[in-house]
């Protein structure tokens, strides 16, 4: 039986300032996690993660990432090393995270 | 220092120029990412975790007050006011933007300064004794030699796509600072019978996956083989070395699977073959040379030194110079729950100040993440004691328990599994006090965090390696590894520890090994190799050993 299908997120680097960010609707870009458009099955993550691939000039490494979803369908992060994106470093409070959360 | 010539001058500006243009064809569209990847990464441009990283090299680890202080301009102009000197003798800046890389470069280069080779299959920054041309145990200054080396490896053309990385480091002191045989290739300087200077050639060596400490490829070579030496070297490792495994691919690998032996007959023929033709020309190596003279000493009274605290901090930060009227000044950048090797712009400027006040204008950076004033003569030491003091950079812990080597881990860097900084900085923490510390005496605690060891923990007296496993930080200790001339990988103790217990863990070791030594002279490293694994091990595992005794 193939494994049921866990809901997957695009995430990428911004081409110009390196930041973290997440595809949305749209094909647009965010740098919150909350706001990721999230796939429910393997056909719309490959079809999002085609979307962010042809962004060249926006964008730097896209890739697929599990998240969850809270009761509000809300993503957030699986795997601690996607959580440490969503945040910045451990040692300064001065991710561009920190940055936006702040603004 | 070396000087540029009009040659050097030209061919970095000319990279600045080159990169420029592939950032804005990059930024055009007529490059695609995969195209334009390899070329940022030959000029030392990484894209990281939260954003790209540029990675600066310091070769050999040499600079002079100017080169630090537009360190601290670019720090501040284009990165967040600080840098991060790493275990390889490199400043890397966390927050770079890819527009504003080429200014950056262009900024190095004013200063002669680079970043090329600092990444990719190439032959990296070349590394030195940090005490280079000032420790009182050297038969000779390692710098002209690292010097030239890095010219004749800088933009080789055969050497640019080698299997894999390849780092060469180079000690002129029989005390190995230099961590020579955890190199591709280390020299280290000695005298032949008739008592002139040459190169014990070790090959090999390396941490990583696969740590390896460097094997003798040859005893004595004469210093003006050296280059034609290499070259057959290196032309052995690209004919030979494993490319269908990356993992397979450092010359540590050829030289365990294929032999010494056979590693030094090939070496041995290529060589005697390139031999003859291979000049390099004399007006070179004493342009070279005359970049590295010693300093013109000052001579001047030295009143004894009476505050404790700055008696203390000599004791512990300062190191025999040649000259008996100088001292050898690390400045820690290990503060007390600071990230290990981080320097605001702000203190770059107070060293860059320093050197030019008190230190005949040179610094240097050390593996061990540290900064150095090579030349401070004895009478200057309370007053660079108190501009340091100021700074927050007079922590007198240098080769103490918190004088920690840690990596960026998953702070920062893409490839790590777990994070390296805040384990460094809860350990720091945990033994804040200076007199404990000292009570303790020396001891090497480095931190990766991942498994390709730029923390080079397997050759800490404790050694931490941060590992993913299912999906939790996870950390697992080695010990008894050594990084001088008695190299040695450490034992792995046992299972690893999740993020929260690891400090605990550490604590238990050094509580474990206060009750284990002799006396108060006998040093973690020498208990542990009188001892072995087995009392440590318990201490760090108290549980399975009170089972064990109750069983």
């Amino acid at each position: 039986m193939a494994k049921a299908f866990k809901p997957q997120i695009v995430t990428a680097n911004d081409l110009l300032m390196g930041d973290v960010i997440y595809l949305i609707s749209g094909g647009e870009w965010s740098r919150d996690h909350a706001c990721a458009l999230v796939a429910k099955t393997a056909e719309e993550a490959d079809a999002m993660l085609a979307t962010a691939s042809a962004q060249q000039l926006k964008i730097v490494g896209p890739y697929l990432a599990e998240a969850t979803l809270d009761a509000n369908g809300i993503p957030g992060p699986v795997h601690f090393r996607e959580a440490f994106r969503t945040r910045g470093p451990s040692n300064y409070s001065h991710g561009k995270q920190a940055e936006a959360a702040e603004a | 220092m070396y000087d540029y010539t009009d040659f050097d001058s030209e061919f970095v500006n000319t990279r600045v120029q080159e990169f420029r243009g592939q950032v804005a064809r990059r930024l055009d569209g007529s490059m695609t990412e995969d195209e334009f990847k390899p070329l940022r990464l030959m000029n030392g441009l990484y894209l990281q975790l939260h954003a790209y990283m540029l990675r600066v090299a310091i070769p050999y680890g040499t600079l002079n007050g100017g080169q630090m202080r537009q360190l601290a301009m670019i720090a501040d102009k284009w990165d967040k006011g600080y840098g991060h000197f790493t275990t390889r003798q490199n400043i890397q800046y966390n927050w770079p933007k890819l527009m504003d890389v080429p200014d950056m470069l262009q900024a190095l280069a004013d200063v002669s300064m680079h970043a090329i080779q600092t990444s990719g299959n190439t032959i990296r920054n070349v590394t030195a004794d940090h005490f280079a041309g000032a420790a009182a145990d050297e038969i000779e200054d390692p710098r002209p030699t690292a010097e030239l080396v890095r010219q004749w490896s800088t933009d080789h053309p055969e050497f640019q796509f080698l299997p894999r990385k390849f780092k060469v480091a180079v000690t002129g002191s029989p005390n190995d600072r230099a961590v020579v045989k955890a190199h591709d290739i280390g020299l280290r300087m000695v005298r032949n019978d008739a008592g002139e200077p040459g190169y014990e050639v070790i090959v090999g060596g390396g941490l990583g996956r696969t740590p390896m400490v460097g094997k003798v490829l040859r005893d004595y070579l004469p210093k003006a083989d050296l280059l034609p030496y290499l070259e057959a070297v290196m032309q052995v490792y690209n004919l030979h070395g494993r490319r269908d495994n990356k993992y397979k691919a450092r010359i540590k690998i050829l030289v365990h699977e294929e032999s010494l032996e056979t590693m030094q007959d090939r070496v041995a023929e290529v060589f005697d073959r390139i031999r003859g033709d291979f000049v390099v020309p004399q007006d070179l190596i004493d342009h070279i040379e005359s970049g590295f003279q010693q300093p013109a000493y000052k001579q001047r009274d030295i009143a004894p030194v009476l505050d404790g605290a700055l008696r203390s901090f000599i004791d512990t930060n300062g190191a025999a110079h040649k000259n008996p009227d100088y001292a050898i000044v690390t400045i820690s950048l290990k503060g007390i729950g600071e990230t290990p090797g981080d320097a605001t712009s702000d203190q770059m400027r107070v060293m860059a100040d320093l050197a030019e006040q008190y230190g005949h204008n040179e610094l240097r950076i050390s593996h061990e993440q540290n900064v150095i004033l090579p030349h401070v003569h004895r009478g200057d030491l309370p007053a660079v004691f108190n501009a340091l003091k100021a700074a927050g950079l007079a922590t007198a812990n240098v080769g103490l328990v918190s004088d920690i080597i840690a990596c960026p881990g998953m702070d920062y860097c893409a490839l790590a599994t777990a994070r390296s900084i805040p384990v460094a900085q809860q350990i720091s923490t945990a033994f804040a006090d200076i007199d404990a510390q000292r009570d303790i005496g020396p001891l090497k605690i480095k931190i990766s965090g991942c498994i390709n060891a730029c923390g080079h923990h397997h050759v800490g007296h404790i050694g931490i390696l941060g590992l993913d496993r299912a999906g939790v930080e996870n950390y697992q200790i080695t010990l008894g590894g050594d990084g001088t001339e008695t190299a040695t990988i450490g034992e792995r103790a046992g299972p690893g520890f999740a993020y929260d217990e690891i400090v605990p863990a550490v604590e238990r070791l050094i509580e474990g090994y206060l009750d284990l030594r002799n006396d108060a002279e006998e040093t973690f490293l020498q208990a542990y190799r009188r001892v072995g694994l087995a009392p440590f091990k318990a201490a760090l595992y108290p549980e399975k050993a009170e089972k064990a005794n109750a069983a």
